[in-house]
């Protein structure tokens, strides 16, 4: 399952002249996918940026269709059962890449029922942790600290609260299903991302990917900084890199060699700064605390389900 | 061609399947659920090669079938109720994407209080969705629609979704003889399906559900009315070539008795067998009434309507609905239609009545013709009698207080 940039093709099946943010990390990640696609894919995407991006004046070079926010899930249902139904659904990649709002909140129930029903395609959530096509609102994938306008920050209020600490695990509530193939994905680990891609696409049954999207704007970063800081996230443990298969099997991908404290990510970031004001300091430590659990319970599963070497 | 004693459920499931139904997604809902399942058990038995998605919601029924239908398939779906107002946001969207698909409504009120029994308050709100809607009696009635739904939705100057509407139980769940053709009798009204629209083709990429700037939007609109229009004259073509194979001939509304008719009663649905009854009834009695049942409501037939009632001296409409703060949403049409016809203006008298199950009985059809002739004979109405509940509770109206004062 090898895969090298060198080995990519040089056709792009995308064209130019999008209205999307410059050095959009959401851009970005549609594009190296399509590289692995190819051209004889359908993508359908929920209504968030990447509809906006590709939807208006026709962008891609093959089959695209803006769904409704909430049933990406089920139209790419009703396409697999119509191309097998028409004895055409071989050689075709169909390919769901919805953001954050459209999966883990008005999306999960749709696509909880596509992955059930065992459907054949690979869906990537693009997670730029908010609703960001409509001005950064939170949304479930938020995590806890954040300045969104709709958890705004105060005196009294700390940007989203999220009193578990933890924004929704999609990876393992997708695994939880028992799908074949569930993974999470990074822009700064390319190879490791196109690899996913091609290792899912073989597959014939549901699969996702999970791929952290900096949202610059949202995020308040500098238009340079949407990979050195999906890097950080992963140096960091925020975002651990790892891949479940058939529910069970869970592999990490990469462990940094030493783990960097969650303040080099959260420092370089505008929605986090009054984390570094006396009013709210004492949010990092509680931040910090969670990324330690989760990342130790990985591991744990890790150690208890892993087979290395399967990548 | 066989003569099977069936419920209107199945027959629905028979046309589906001659109609060779290449995708159908389904939520299970009272009364809906025996078209689902007798469609379930063609499929698991091999009856029927189509794919069947047993979705999780309604609003995923219809957004597979969406994909499904976007994918060039024939693709159905049923639903009714709670489920219908579920797929509300589905139902422009697959308007708007100009694709044929076909629905059966197995009509049921809506909640809240719960009920699961019939009127029409769950499909008439959708008829501004774009959709093309029919209103049958009986369950041949069922089975014709279901087929020349797909034969005028998939026509080239249609291309928009249609909507069959059963009445709750007493169509879906009553169990009749109907006439089911032979499948190659079928073939020759509805030929085998051809994606002859736009839709997801790796040969000529397209894309789908684009945004549209208010200098565009207008005309997307626009285009979906003037084809959802085309529908009637279509509609009429259709029911020539449907009575020559199989027939019997459809209309887009049937006038009974009405030529010489005074008092003319208009509705829709299981309810106006009633109504034709009582017409019978009438007239033996020497009364001039009639009545005019409505089938097909969206594209309303204006110029039907008007040709039909032109010469009543009062126009009664029993609407099986209600549009809260206005009265009947059929009322509103017939109403609308009447009023810029070439006659003379006649008093029009709206009568609710048959809500979440109430039975609509001869002596409800009876007490609107008298109360429609009282209205005749004096020429006007008040706005007091425009709107009547004919079969109106006294005693439970008194007892709970309805409309005073709720709260404390």
């Amino acid at each position: 399952m090898a895969i090298s940039l060198k080995s990519l093709p040089e056709e792009e099946f995308v064209a130019p002249g999008r209205g999307g943010c410059a050095g959009c990390p959401a851009v970005l990640g549609a594009r190296m996918a399509s590289k692995v696609l190819g051209k004889n894919t359908i993508q359908v995407t929920s209504t968030g940026c990447m509809c906006v991006n590709y939807g208006y004046y026709a962008a891609t070079r093959f089959p695209f269709v803006h769904t409704l926010f909430e049933n990406a899930g089920s139209i790419i249902s009703g396409i697999d059962a119509a191309l097998k139904a028409r004895g055409e659904r071989e050689g075709i990649n169909l390919f769901a890449y919805c953001g954050d709002g459209g999966t883990v909140d008005i999306g999960l129930q749709a696509l909880s029922g596509a992955v059930e029903r065992g459907h054949r395609f690979l869906y990537i959530c693009y997670d730029n942790e908010g609703y960001m096509n409509t001005g950064t609102q939170r949304s479930g994938a938020t995590p806890p600290g954040a300045r969104t306008s709709t958890t705004p920050v105060s005196e009294i209020s700390p940007g989203e609260g999220r009193p578990f600490r933890r924004k929704k695990d999609m990876v393992r509530i997708m695994a939880a299903h028992g799908i074949p193939y569930a993974a999470s994905a990074s822009l700064a680990y390319p190879l490791d991302y196109l690899r996913k891609i091609k290792k899912a696409i073989a597959i014939d049954g549901p699969t996702f990917i999970h791929l952290q999207s900096p949202c610059l704007n949202g995020w308040g970063l500098a238009e340079s900084q949407g990979v050195a800081v999906a890097r950080l996230a992963v140096e960091t443990c925020v975002f651990p890199l790892y891949e479940v298969e058939e529910g069970r099997v869970l592999n990490i991908n990469v462990k940094p060699r030493e783990k960097k404290p969650v303040t080099e990510y959260l420092q370089v970031q505008g929605r986090f700064r009054h984390l570094f004001t006396p009013r709210w300091q004492g949010e990092i430590a509680k931040f910090q605390a969670e990324v330690d659990r989760n990342w130790e319970m990985l591991l744990a599963l890790e150690q208890a389900t892993g087979s290395r070497g399967n990548q | 061609m066989t003569r099977c004693f069936i419920s209107g459920s199945m027959a629905v499931a028979e046309a589906a399947q001659l109609a060779g139904v290449q995708v159908i997604a389904a939520y299970p809902i009272t009364p809906q659920t025996g078209i689902v399942e007798a469609l379930a058990r063609k499929v698991a038995t091999g009856l029927l090669g189509a794919e069947m998605i047993p979705v999780e919601s309604e609003h995923s029924a219809l957004s597979a079938v969406v994909g499904a239908s976007l994918a060039g398939a024939r693709a159905f779906t049923a639903t009714s109720s709670q489920g219908l107002a579920l797929m509300h946001e589905v139902l422009p969207y697959a308007s708007g994407l100009r694709l044929p698909i076909v629905m059966a409504v197995a009509n049921r009120s809506l909640a809240s209080p719960v009920t699961i029994f019939n009127d029409h308050q769950d499909s008439l709100p959708e008829r501004d969705s774009g959709w093309i809607q029919v209103y049958v009696e009986n369950a041949q009635e069922a089975f014709d629609y279901l087929l020349i739904a797909y034969r005028v939705a998939e026509d080239a100057q249609v291309l928009l979704p249609f909507m069959v509407c059963l009445d709750g139980f007493s169509v879906s769940h009553t169990y009749e003889p109907v006439d089911i053709p032979a499948v190659e009798l079928v073939n020759t009204f509805l030929p085998p399906f051809r994606a002859n629209y736009p839709h997801l083709d790796l040969a000529e990429p397209k894309v789908f559900n684009v945004m549209a700037f208010p200098e565009h939007f207008e005309e997307f609109q626009r285009d979906k009315h003037e084809s959802n229009r085309k529908v009637l004259g279509l509609l009429n073509e259709v029911y020539d070539h449907f009575a020559r194979v199989f027939g019997r001939r459809r209309q887009n509304l049937e006038a009974y008795r009405v030529e010489d008719a005074e008092l003319v009663l208009v509705g829709m649905g299981s309810m106006m067998g009633t109504v034709r009854g009582v017409v019978d009834d009438l007239r033996a009695r020497g009364q001039k009434v009639g009545m005019v049942r409505m089938v097909c409501f969206r594209p309303l037939p204006v110029q039907e309507i008007q040709a039909v009632l032109q010469g009543a001296g009062a126009i009664g409409v029993l609407d099986r609905d209600v549009s809260f703060g206005a009265g009947g949403i059929l009322y509103q049409d017939i109403a609308r239609s009447m009023y810029n016809s070439q006659g003379k203006r006649v008093p029009a008298v709206n009568f609710i009545a048959g809500l979440g199950g109430r039975d609509v009985n001869p002596a409800t059809i009876q007490k609107c013709f008298y109360r429609l002739a009282s209205v005749a004979s004096s020429g006007y109405i008040t706005s007091a009698e425009e709107l009547q509940w004919p079969d109106e509770n006294e005693a439970l109206l008194r007892a709970w207080g309805v409309g005073d004062k709720h709260g404390n």
